[in-house]
């Protein structure tokens, strides 16, 4: 190759160096977590399920069940490694997509929103260095973290193939966010606007592939799913399609580097064709004077938090209508699968089989938007550190004032995320099966949510006035935590007192379940507790003074 | 007189850093308060503790009478405040970001707002992420000074403005100044002190190394003194109290530096030697600044192989050895 054509990736060695320096510490982490989610489920599953008779019937059983369907993934036969694997798949994948996204942002777009690259651009820096240096990492990361999970396995006595299949399907869905994260960084003039598209883009792959799992069939053997050809059209779906274990289905990965590859095309024929610093939709011009409704601080917080909690609102109800609509389907399955209507009965006795699901399906709705209610939040942590407040705080504004107006937007948000989620879902599920009477079941089950969804958002704020430094960090983790909690909690076998850490651990599953006041009383306190206990350690704390 | 400011031994450490140690600045009412200092020496830090944005670790800090973390709310809306190097939400207009910052104040100028986006040239529809440094600057400068209040707290408020814009911001605020307000104004450039203050502070290592009236101060430094006389000078050298002489012309034409307290006899002793022509300079706020910050120019001018790292306790005793003469 000549020097002219090198020269767009003239630096691409040092900024490497640089990105690794950055992340020593966060991409170990990372990596380190999501192999020990897969270590641990592996040591509680040989505890349930350890002899094959019981292995059977549990297979059988998640092959026809649609809510294991849609949480775990297509049933794949009876071998433990394979079960383990379609239990855990989901959750490696989605923190893999995750982690390797915001790497991405994190090397790319914010090094241009804080005017880093701009420094880094005036050197001997070639156009698309920057963007190839983040690649290598991240891509590298996922090889690692591959690796990690394959060893994990191999260490737990699940050698061969299988190992292998399953480490690459972990780092298949790293490769194809850290692409779609590569596409947001060019598209978006924000890290936040890039990371929003990754979650979206998450919403999407997740919908795509249960829909293509709940329309399959049990497989001639009976212990798992053929799926639809709609999982064929989701990297998630890809990653399941493996078969660790079961088919050990190698060439899919073919998919998954293909995927990447046209992604990290686009990337780069975007980055080509912009300036550095600026997003693909151009500035447009504002007016010239404040209209009256910004011209206060509630003003202002709604106009800084309005387009999370729309993009979140539009995905979320998508979401749960699409749920909805699958609850008759499901109805039907559960059906003809007599092990789990046994169950189901004995579990609560006097439910329907469609309150349960609405249940589950709310259940895991009310997580979600508590990721919604985590992202407002820490909007005024970012307000913060990028120097913003500092001049609202020098005007005739309390710290408590302007804390409250972030604080009422990001409360009314979620509470009005979950109820369009209850109504979104009910709806779907009515207009689905015509019957208008079901229409209370999931509302009720989505607003039951709010108490424990508002605890969390306590203890984010608790966090902003105590530890602003690591409330953003640890602020998702509690989030990861009730989320693995939720998934996993029951399996894992956690001690009862590490699930009642999570607050969705104590919400009632309503419609399946009586609505019960005591947790919801206790939640709420909680919530108020917590921010109470922020409110006062934010009005006692020296301002961090962004640069 | 009234003081508007006024702190005894302020003090705040971040972590182990020391930023203000033992901070005493007093500002009358009226008065157009020269705040110098480079980089780091502790004067944002000050002006963010006077705010109620960092807290005091020591000492007493008063503001308008009032106590500057207690009282944060009440004091703010008798001032403005104009950061150096301000961050704007990308996607508000200026004009949306001015209007905003001052309605929170609860004192925006409305005649006085459209007047100052005309005279600093400002383009109020342009949204803030389009905005160059010295545009958003002039953001922040509008949105404070467009105000009716007391005090103004400008921190390095010309960074980033264009030599012209600056002249403007300099008229702005001596009509602030004509119509009974305080300024205090953070500054390292210091022309732009010498053609506005008529008192000054000079901040070191956290603590005031001078402080008094412009006037007053140039009487504790030299002055330059360029002459040409008839009669060749003689005994100019041994005279008391002059410095760094050259003469030249055949000693027809001197150059000195002349301490305040020598100038009468040494002009008298010129006089006698027929004088053709004879040009003094004051001594510049550069000089005074020179005289707390000299040592470490020298300390960075002598070790420029060592990436101009003074040497932190040699330096600070020597401050130490400046503030005590």
């Amino acid at each position: 190759m000549n020097r002219t054509a090198t020269q767009p990736f003239i630096g691409t060695g040092r900024l490497v160096r640089l990105a690794l320096r950055r992340d020593r510490i966060m991409l170990p982490i990372w990596i380190a977590s999501i192999a020990s989610i897969a270590w641990m489920v592996i040591g509680s599953y040989e505890a349930t399920v350890g002899v094959e008779a019981q292995r059977i019937s549990t297979a059988t059983f998640a092959a026809g069940n649609p809510m294991a369907r849609m949480f775990d993934g297509p049933a794949a036969g009876y071998d433990l490694g394979a079960m383990v694997m379609v239990e855990c798949y989901q959750v490696l994948a989605v923190l893999a997509a995750l982690m390797s996204a915001q790497a991405m942002v994190r090397h790319t777009r914010q090094d241009e929103e804080t005017g880093r690259a701009e420094l880094l651009g005036s050197g001997v820096v070639g156009r698309h260095a920057r963007l190839t240096a983040a690649l290598i990492v991240t891509l590298a990361a996922n090889v690692v973290l591959g690796a990690a999970v394959a060893g994990v396995l191999a260490g737990s006595g699940y050698t061969g193939a299988g190992a292998l299949v399953a480490g690459l399907s972990v780092m298949g869905m790293g490769w194809v966010f850290a692409g779609v994260g590569a596409i947001g960084a060019q598209v978006f003039s924000t890290a936040r606007g890039a990371n929003a598209i990754a979650g979206v883009g998450l919403g999407v792959v997740f919908l795509v592939r249960t829909v293509g799992d709940l329309l399959g069939d049990v497989a001639p053997n009976g212990v798992a799913v053929v799926s639809a050809w709609p999982s064929w059209l989701s990297p998630l779906g890809w990653g399941q399609q493996m078969r660790p274990f079961y088919l050990d289905r190698w060439w899919v990965i073919g998919l998954f580097v293909g995927l990447t590859l046209i992604l990290v095309a686009v990337a780069v024929a975007l980055e080509a064709r912009r300036d550095v610093g600026l997003g693909m939709v151009p500035a447009r011009s504002g007016p010239a004077y404040a209209a009256p409704g910004l011209r206060t601080t509630i003003g202002l917080a709604w106009r800084l938090q309005r387009g999370i909690l729309f993009t979140w609102a539009f995905g979320l109800t998508v979401m749960a209508a699409a749920f909805g609509s699958m609850g008759s389907s499901s109805e039907e399955l559960i059906g003809e699968n007599e092990q789990l209507l046994q169950l189901l009965a004995r579990l609560s006795p006097d439910a329907g089989v469609v309150d349960l699901y609405m249940g589950f399906c709310m259940a895991m709705l009310g997580i979600a938007a508590a990721g919604y209610t985590v992202q407002a939040l820490l909007r005024m942590r970012a307000e913060e550190v990028t120097g913003r407040l500092e001049p609202v705080l020098a005007t005739a504004i309390g710290r408590h004032r302007w804390l409250a107006s972030h604080v009422i937007i990001a409360t009314a948000g979620t509470a009005l995320l979950l109820t369009a989620c209850g109504l979104a879902a009910g709806a779907a599920y009515a207009a689905a099966a015509g019957d208008w009477s079901q229409m209370g079941g999931p509302l009720g089950g989505a607003v039951v949510q709010l108490p424990a969804t508002l605890a969390l958002g306590g203890f984010v704020l608790a966090l902003f006035g105590m530890l602003p430094r690591w409330s953003g960090p640890l602020a998702w983790a509690a989030l990861a935590m009730a989320l693995v909690v939720g998934q996993l909690g029951s399996l894992l076998d956690l001690p009862q007192w590490v699930l009642n850490i999570s607050p969705f651990t104590h919400v009632p599953l309503v419609p399946a379940d009586p609505f019960a006041a005591t947790p919801v009383v206790w939640l709420s306190v909680a919530a108020l507790g917590l921010g109470a206990f922020g409110f006062a350690a934010f009005r006692r704390r020296d301002l961090a003074i962004g640069a | 007189m009234e003081h508007v400011i006024r702190t005894r031994g302020l003090t705040k450490s971040f972590g182990t850093t020391r930023a203000l140690a033992g901070l005493d600045l007093t500002v009358g009412r009226g008065e157009v308060h020269g705040f110098l200092g480079p980089n780091g020496s502790g004067k944002s830090t000050t002006i963010r503790v006077l705010l109620g944005l960092l807290r005091k670790d020591g000492g007493e800090a008063t503001l308008l009478g009032g106590d500057p973390w207690r009282d944060a709310v009440a004091l703010h809306r008798r001032l403005a405040y104009v950061p150096g190097d301000v961050q704007l939400w990308p996607n508000l207009s200026g004009g949306e970001a001015i209007d905003l910052l001052g309605e929170l104040r609860g004192s925006l100028h409305r005649s006085r707002r459209d007047e100052l986006v005309e005279r600093f040239q400002l383009d109020p529809a342009k949204k803030c992420s389009a905005y160059s440094k010295g545009n958003r600057q002039k953001v922040a400068i509008v949105a404070g000074l467009a105000s009716d209040v007391e005090l103004f707290l400008l921190d390095e408020p010309t960074s980033g403005l264009d030599p012209l814009m600056e002249t403007v911001f300099q008229d702005v605020v001596r009509e602030i100044t004509a119509g009974g307000g305080t300024v205090l104004l953070s500054s390292h450039i210091l022309a732009e002190a010498e053609a506005l203050c008529d008192t000054v502070s000079i901040i070191r290592d956290g603590r005031i190394v001078e402080s008094g009236s412009l006037a007053a101060l140039r009487h504790l430094t030299r002055t330059t003194l360029h002459v040409t006389t008839r009669e060749p000078l003689d005994g100019l050298e041994t005279t008391p109290g002059i410095y760094d002489i050259v003469i030249s012309d055949g000693g027809y034409t001197a150059r000195f530096e002349v301490e305040a307290d020598q100038l009468g006899a040494v002009v008298e002793h010129i006089g006698q030697h027929g004088v053709l022509a004879l040009t003094s300079a004051p001594p510049t706020l550069e000089e005074l600044f020179l005289r707390h910050y000299g040592d470490e120019l020298a300390t960075l001018a002598g070790n420029g192989n060592d990436n101009g790292k003074p040497d932190g306790a040699t330096r600070r005793r020597r401050g130490g050895a400046e503030v005590s003469r």
